[in-house]
């Protein structure tokens, strides 16, 4: 299936939406997920890098002779960039749990004690 | 060749990570056998480094290769074009001279930690953690690819942010953990967008072979971009000005010994900072400016570091504010020292070795490369004896402490020492590096000298505000009876103490031997450090 650039806008929306969940809102778990939504533009783009249309998964056995395979690298790099992604997203979520049970609040308006 | 030399750039990954999943088991076995296990592999880490640098630095000084999982490096195509493709180590003089850095800082932290963790229960996770922070910042320090790059920078912040928030039992550090966490991930995410467009752009993750492509082929619009996007996200885990925030929360609410490894961590970044620009964009019409770049981030963030360090009252806060404000000088003579050198290589012309050695872009990047060594010393020591100091007097507020002097002898004597380097006073070392700049400044800009100069200042007015907050006046609060701290904690601070001064008397001997060939490695290694990959430069 050619899908043309629409994965790239899509991909350029995620982040942009992630970052705008990231400076505007005031909820830390809704901070997480901005920063969830980024990392997913960024996933979104490093596999549409080695995409090409009506491409094969890139393994020699399941491909017929000739036919044409994604660049199986993005794939890897994605997958690691997945992984990294869980963990930062756990210990970030970790952190809003401690935050709220020490200030009993996830506004960020009211968890200043480190200013200036 | 020594073997084990050759391969030390592993081990020095491979060792440390081992100790971070090793030690909760150990720690199992009791206090005694952890400690013991995590000192083991410190001290190998920290022998690892000494022997790849002394083994680079008494050699040729060309780059070495470690390939990961294969014999040659390359494969070549059925078309015949050889294209780098394994994942490789690349130790050239910058890389060796950071590895010593990093085991210094380490080696002290973790010695100090022992003490620390023996007055409370647990701690094997805090060990792991340190551990795995070690070897992410190692990996960034060696790696010679892109991508691998961002999965040690990755580790480095995981194990980072697991530090600062490790005490979940206080309040801030929880706060400072969450912010910390969310500012390295989405710099962590830049350089991840910066990855993705280059390899889109070159089809290769391997950075020797990217800045060939860069080199033949001239920078691009989406190299631009990728090279935007790592200076910010590279800036903003080094913790340079309008991005900073983090910096005071990470270094004021982790464990003190931490702070000290951060600063660490900090400079592996401005260390990737140094290395984009002058490795993988070290050629093209736009290095002036990114010099340039380099000089506003830096003189900001000098100013910013240290009038904020003037209003603090929290000492572990303030000597944060002052490690903010050393990163700006590093900054400074690099970006002075890219700003000459892109008026020298106009017309593409290779930098010949003589013509350069006295030039004062040159000088100016020793200046802040001896710096990051120096501050790693200096701030290191400054945030170890905030540990004694807290310790001691159970509170970080300089208004509530005071007279420490009278029972603490030698951790004053520490603290004065690592003040007095910081602020670049001889015979300590911090004035043997900002000496190199404010010189070879000036020679850019009077006004980049005067504004190092005068924070400078600042900042020695900055810490005697604290020497006389903690440690003069009569005996307040728990200073009545307070103890000196125990040997465990004082043997690191004296380890630091006696760098801090020995850099500071033979400033000459350690510039030649480590700092120089560290220099060239940036000022005119780009050319072998392709070569030593792809073959003949």
């Amino acid at each position: 299936m050619n899908v043309g650039n629409f994965p790239f806008v899509i991909a350029a929306l995620l982040v942009v939406f992630g970052l705008y969940a990231l400076l505007f809102k005031r909820n830390l778990i809704k901070m997480v997920i901005g920063v969830s939504l980024v990392e997913t533009g960024v996933n979104l783009f490093l596999v549409m890098l080695g995409y090409r249309s009506d491409g094969a998964a890139p393994i020699y056995t399941y491909a017929n002779a000739g036919e044409r395979m994604v660049l199986p690298t993005p794939q890897a790099l994605t997958l690691t960039s997945i992984v990294i992604g869980l963990a930062t997203t756990a210990l970030l979520l970790s952190f809003a749990v401690f935050v709220h049970g020490h200030y009993g609040t996830l506004d960020v308006r009211k968890i200043k004690e480190l200013r200036g | 060749m020594n073997t084990l030399a050759t391969h030390a750039p592993v081990l020095l990954i491979a060792v440390p990570l081992l100790g971070a999943f090793a030690t909760p088991l150990v720690g199992k076995l009791g206090r005694g056998a952890r400690d013991l296990f995590v000192g083991l592999i410190v001290a190998l880490t920290a022998a690892l480094a000494g022997l790849l640098a002394a083994d680079f630095f008494a050699g040729s000084g060309v780059p070495s290769i470690y390939v990961l999982g294969g014999q040659g490096l390359s494969i070549p195509l059925p078309s015949g074009m050889t294209v780098p493709i394994r994942i490789l180590f690349e130790v050239d003089g910058m890389s060796a001279f950071m590895t010593l850095i990093t085991a210094l800082v380490t080696l002290a932290g973790a010695y100090f930690s022992f003490s620390y963790w023996r007055e409370r229960s647990g701690g094997s996770m805090y060990f792991s953690l340190l551990l795995l922070l070690t070897a992410g910042i190692f990996g960034m320090e060696l790696t010679g690819d892109m991508f691998n790059f961002f999965v040690f920078l990755e580790i480095t912040s995981i194990a980072a942010c697991g530090l600062i928030g490790f005490r979940v039992w206080l309040k801030k550090s929880q706060e400072a953990g969450f912010k910390v966490m969310t500012l390295y991930t989405l710099s962590g995410l830049f350089v991840l967008l910066a990855v993705a467009l280059l390899y889109g752009q070159h089809g290769a993750l391997n950075m020797a072979f990217i800045a060939s492509q860069i080199g033949t082929l001239g920078v691009t619009v989406v190299d631009k971009i990728a090279l935007g996007l790592l200076l910010t996200g590279l800036a903003m885990k080094a913790g340079a000005v309008p991005m900073h925030m983090w910096a005071p929360d990470a270094y004021g609410e982790a464990p003190a010994p931490t702070s000290a490894i951060l600063v660490a961590n900090s400079q592996a970044s401005l260390y990737a900072v140094f290395r984009v620009l002058f490795t993988l964009f070290g050629i093209g019409a736009s290095i002036a400016t990114n010099g340039w770049i380099l000089i506003v981030l830096a003189v900001l963030t000098i100013f910013v570091g240290v009038t904020m360090a003037l209003v603090q009252n929290d000492l572990k806060r303030l000597i944060a504010y002052g490690a903010v404000s050393q990163i700006g000088y590093m900054l400074l003579g690099v970006g002075v020292g890219l700003v000459r050198r892109a008026s020298l290589v106009v017309g593409g012309a290779a930098l010949a070795d003589k013509a350069t050695a006295l030039d004062y872009g040159f000088v100016a990047m020793q200046g802040g490369i001896f710096h990051m060594l120096n501050d790693a010393a200096c701030i290191g020591l400054l945030f170890l004896t905030s540990g004694a100091v807290i310790r001691a007097s159970g509170t970080r507020d300089l208004n509530k402490m005071g007279g420490l002097a009278h029972r603490m002898k030698w951790t004053t004597v520490f603290f004065i020492i690592g003040a007095f380097a910081l602020a670049g006073i001889p015979p300590f070392n911090g004035f043997a590096s900002k000496f190199l700049i404010y010189e070879a400044s000036f020679k850019l800009s009077p006004f980049l000298s005067v504004i190092a100069i005068l924070s400078s200042i600042m900042l020695l007015a900055v810490f005697v505000k604290a020497f006389q907050g903690a440690f003069l006046g009569p005996k307040v609060g728990l200073a009545v009876d307070a103890e000196e701290a125990p040997l465990g904690m004082l043997v690191p601070m004296a380890v630091l103490a006696l760098v801090v001064i020995a850099f500071g008397l033979f400033p000459g001997f350690f510039v030649d031997t480590i700092v120089t060939p560290a220099a060239k490695a940036l000022w005119y290694g780009r050319d072998a450090y392709i070569g030593a990959v792809l073959g003949g430069g």
